[in-house]
C-alpha cells in the first residue's frame, strides 16, 4: 500500500495527536533533571529530619536551598503530570471519564506545585 | 469503524493473569505503580512544605506526623518507591541511548532495579538514623 501521508505531515513529523515526540521528550527532560534534583531532595530531607521549626526555616532562607528545592517542586510536578497523563490514556477508554480526568491530573499537579512553591518562597524570604 | 459493534462478543487477547510474572514485566509494572505512588505522596511533601510556611505550631503537627510510626512506615514505603522509580529510570535511559535490548542484559538490569531500590533505601534510612 502506498504511503498516504502528504510530504508536508512527514517534514513535519507530528503525527495524528499533531503532538510529535513532545511529550516523550518533555519526560526524559525532566527525568534527566530530576536525577540529580531528587538526590538532592532526599539529602535535604535526611539532612532535615527532627529540625525545630528556627533551624528549618534557616536552611531554607539559603538561597542555594530554596532554589534547588524549588527546581525540584516544579521539574518533579511537571514529569508526574506527564507520567499520570499516560496512565490516564492508556487506562481510562470512556471518553467523558478520560478528559475528567486529564483535566483533574493538571490541576492536582498545579496545586501541588504552587502551594509548595509559595510555602518554600514564604519561608526563604523570611516568613 | 464509525458504526462497529463494540460490545460484539469476540475473542479477546489473553491478557495480564494469563501469563506467568517475569522479572521484566514485574519491573515494569513496578515502575507505574510507584510512579502513581509518587504522584500521590507529592501531597506529603506540601502538607509539610505548607505546614512549615504556616507557623511553628503546624509545622511541629507535621513533624509529630512524620514521626509518628505509621508516619515513618509511609516516608520508608515513599523512599523506596523514590529510590525504584530512579532506578528504574536509569534502565529507561539506556534503553533510550539504543542499549540493553538483549535478554540476558534486561533480566540483569531488572534484577538489579529491585535489588539496588531495596539495597539504596535501607542504606539511606540507615544513615538517617546515624545523623539524627
Amino acid at each position: 500500500m502506498s504511503d498516504m501521508r502528504t510530504p508536508l505531515a512527514k517534514v513535519r513529523g507530528l503525527g495524528s495527536a499533531k503532538d510529535g515526540t513532545t511529550h516523550f521528550w518533555r519526560q526524559r527532560v525532566t527525568a534527566v533533571a530530576n536525577v540529580f534534583l531528587i538526590s538532592f531532595f532526599v539529602i535535604l530531607v535526611i539532612a532535615l529530619q527532627g529540625a525545630d521549626y528556627a533551624s528549618f526555616t534557616e536552611a531554607l532562607q539559603n538561597p542555594f536551598i530554596s532554589i534547588l528545592l524549588l527546581l525540584v517542586i516544579l521539574v518533579g510536578c511537571l514529569h508526574m503530570k506527564l507520567g499520570m497523563q499516560v496512565i490516564i490514556e492508556d487506562y481510562i477508554h470512556s471518553e467523558g471519564l478520560k478528559l475528567l480526568l486529564l483535566m483533574g491530573n493538571i490541576f492536582f499537579a498545579s496545586i501541588i506545585a504552587l502551594s509548595s512553591v509559595v510555602a518554600v518562597l514564604k519561608i526563604s524570604f523570611g516568613g | 469503524m464509525a458504526n462497529a459493534d463494540l460490545k460484539a462478543n469476540r475473542p479477546l487477547s489473553p491478557h495480564l493473569q494469563i501469563y506467568k510474572p517475569i522479572v521484566t514485566m514485574v519491573m515494569s509494572i513496578l515502575h507505574r505503580i510507584t510512579g502513581a505512588a509518587l504522584y500521590f505522596g507529592t501531597i506529603l511533601m506540601a502538607f509539610w512544605l505548607v505546614s512549615a510556611a504556616a507557623g511553628p505550631e503546624s509545622y511541629q503537627f507535621a513533624m509529630d506526623v512524620f514521626g509518628s510510626f505509621l508516619g515513618r512506615l509511609v516516608l520508608f514505603g515513599f523512599t523506596w518507591a523514590l529510590v525504584h522509580h530512579m532506578i528504574g529510570g536509569l534502565r529507561h535511559f539506556i534503553w533510550d541511548m539504543g542499549h540493553g535490548f538483549d535478554l540476558p542484559t534486561a533480566n540483569w538490569m531488572a534484577r538489579a532495579t529491585i535489588v539496588g531500590s531495596v539495597s539504596l533505601t535501607v542504606i539511606l534510612w540507615i544513615i538517617g538514623f546515624i545523623v539524627a
